[in-house]
């Protein structure tokens, strides 16, 4: 086919370029601006320069949430990397009932997440939670889990422990456990895939030369499926940084004293319940940088070639 | 020998963690069944059972409860058929008294009462309405353009699918805020145009739409282009009946998003009658947060359509998601 001007395949661009104009691209770019203006919750807004931004980074609340977030980010990225590599490797040395342990493991995946954010949050409930009964059985005192403040440094070194090292709270714990439970098994899958691309070739040469299990995993297995766990830390990392559904289902407004507070929820906040959308979009631009700069990051590292 | 201890020990550890995978849900579909009270003292954590008191008399066994017992009478509450008091405080001897334990016992009423309690017929049937329409529209926005960058040349086809391509990166709260003033001026919070017509277009189906015309034989569209038919002809005729296995891989994967979408159902709408299943779960969560078993009863209620589309598309979600996170 030639290239010459036909209209032909811009109309069959139209529909969606058009929607993706309108609630995408406008939407957008409006994101970058709101932040410099004042707005209540309808008509226009009056310019206000950086005030925004000077209050933010004042604001002890958006300090907190961002060091939430940190924490959370932290928290779940290693084990959902950690995790699933183990999975996949298990699962790949079987053949007999390999598909039902996938799916019991992609469960959750496909679930929603308010659902299952209900579910955890009764299961980590003080009183007839599951989390407690389990800790009993090995002779643990019940927890306080979502509705304990204090960090979990602090409750394991005791309390001549340094407030300031306390570390995330309990309450984020316990959220980012069900964080690492919801996508273990969509990593595990991904994992899974890089594993079968890996040539029996190499493990049989190293069976040859007498490598353990081990060696094999750590110099062979390891260095291959490197892209798959360079792109499964830059998603989690950027898909835990816009956690909300599990802080405004599970916790009671991001707190004990807001050791839950999730960024994408402070917006949220301070967007529809304060009815500050300046200032909300303020934050929300502040992410957006922070998710640019890790997007870039990740497509760079993509080009690389591992091994 | 030593293979199959190997084998056996992966076979112990898989299923262990597999355990821990499905266990909330377990836990919730038997929370779900029990009564309240069972539920709070968590002695059958999973397997729901009931116990309670029986007054043996002449006339047959009664319900009771038992308000106050001592070594030789008890003071009793006497039940009716539905479980409500007929006669109050009444001193019966001891030994007349018997403690039963029915084991399983399923409340399904927990259900009913679930039901009763929130709309979730209404819930479900706007979750259904917004999920399919919006469902359709995406197909045919990504059937056309996926069709453009794939099969035909025309100018600023890279630019434009780099734009799509950058739009697909940025995350839906960046734009959260910006979308409800946009709404907001178009009047259009609080309709089901705001939970729809955004979400006619995904990015994700027109690329996977696009790598499968791409993986089409190019003889098929010349033989086509000879017959003389049009390029809209060779689409419906063509191209459409042998996509059929990537629409519907395409539309599950757009069904279980939409149908757990819940951030924006949240934010653009506020009427009761607008809720979709995910945001009248979460008004339930708020309102009932003490009981407990209804809780669990919406909960299982409300992934159960996603549950057996899972169940029946499984190996295609599978193998699509294993191939979405490898670069082609």
């Amino acid at each position: 086919m030639k290239t010459q001007w036909k209209i032909s395949p811009y109309l069959y661009i139209l529909p969606a370029f058009a929607l993706l104009f309108l609630f995408r691209m406008i939407p957008v770019a409006m994101s970058l601006v709101i932040g410099f203006f004042e707005w209540g919750i309808t008509g226009s807004g009056t310019f206000i320069g950086l005030k925004n931004y000077i209050a933010m980074f004042k604001d002890e609340v958006f300090w907190k949430s961002l060091s939430n977030t940190v924490w959370f980010v932290v928290l779940v990225v290693p084990a959902s990397i950690i995790l699933p590599l183990i999975f996949a490797n298990l699962l790949n040395q079987i053949t007999k009932l390999k598909s039902l342990f996938r799916i019991m493991y992609f469960l959750p995946y496909v679930t929603s997440l308010v659902a299952v954010s209900i579910v955890w949050k009764i299961i980590f409930s003080e009183q007839a939670g599951l989390a407690n009964s389990f800790l009993g059985l090995f002779g643990i005192a019940p927890l306080g889990w979502l509705a304990e403040s204090t960090g979990i440094f602090k409750l394991i070194f005791g309390s001549g422990w340094p407030d300031w090292l306390g570390g995330p709270s309990l309450a984020l714990c316990a959220i980012s456990i069900m964080t690492i439970w919801k996508s273990l098994g969509y990593n595990t899958i991904l994992y899974l895939a890089g594993l079968q691309n890996i040539s029996k070739v190499y493990y049989e040469a190293a069976d040859i030369d007498g490598a353990s299990k081990f060696r094999q995993f750590w110099n062979i297995t390891l260095p291959l499926v490197s892209p798959t766990t360079f792109y499964v830390l830059i998603m989690t990392t950027i898909s835990s940084f816009q956690a909300f559904s599990q802080v405004y289902l599970m916790t009671d407004k991001g707190g004990p004293l807001n050791s839950t507070k999730l960024i994408v929820y402070y917006i949220y906040e301070r967007g529809f319940d304060a009815l500050d959308m300046g200032y909300a979009s303020a934050v929300a631009l502040f992410l957006f940088i922070i998710l640019l700069i890790l997007t870039i990051i990740q497509m760079r590292g993509e080009k690389k070639v591992f091994y | 020998m030593q293979a199959k201890i190997r084998l056996g020990i992966i076979y112990a550890l898989l299923t262990i963690f597999g355990l821990f995978m499905i266990v909330p849900f377990i836990w919730m579909i038997s929370t779900s069944l029990m009564t309240q009270s069972e539920f709070n003292k968590q002695e059958a954590v999973f397997v729901p059972k009931e116990e309670y008191h029986v007054w043996n008399t002449d006339a047959g066994q009664r319900r009771i409860l038992v308000v106050q017992a001592e070594k030789d009478s008890t003071v009793i509450h006497v039940l009716n058929k539905d479980l409500k008091i007929e006669r109050e405080y009444i001193k019966v001897p001891s030994n007349a008294i018997e403690q039963v334990v029915k084991k399983p016992s399923f409340h399904w009423e927990n259900y009913k009462k679930a039901f009763k309690k929130v709309p979730f017929g209404i819930y479900f049937k706007n979750t259904l309405f917004v999920s399919f329409v919006s469902l359709i529209g995406v197909m045919i926005t990504s059937f056309l353009a996926a069709y453009a960058f794939a099969r035909m040349e025309f100018k600023g086809k890279k630019l434009i699918f780099l734009l799509f391509l950058s739009m697909m990166m940025v995350p839906a709260p960046i734009y959260l805020i910006s979308s409800y003033m946009l709404l907001d001026k178009f009047n259009w919070l609080d309709t089901y145009q705001a939970l729809i017509v955004p979400w006619c277009v995904n990015i994700f189906t027109i690329f996977m739409f696009r790598q499968h015309f791409r993986s089409l034989p190019k003889e098929l569209f010349d033989a086509a282009m000879i017959d003389g038919a049009s390029t809209f002809g060779i689409l419906w005729r063509i191209v459409l009946p042998l996509s059929k296995p990537i629409i519907a891989t395409a539309s599950v994967f757009a069904l279980i998003g939409s149908w757990n979408s819940f951030m924006w159902p949240l934010v653009m709408t506020n009427r009761p009658e607008l809720r979709v299943l995910q945001v009248g779960l979460s008004y339930f969560n708020q309102e009932a947060s003490t009981q407990t078993t209804l809780l669990m009863a919406a909960s299982t209620f409300s992934i159960l359509p996603i549950l057996i589309l899972f169940f029946l598309a499984q190996k295609q979600i599978i193998a699509s998601t294993a191939k979405t996170g490898m670069k082609d």
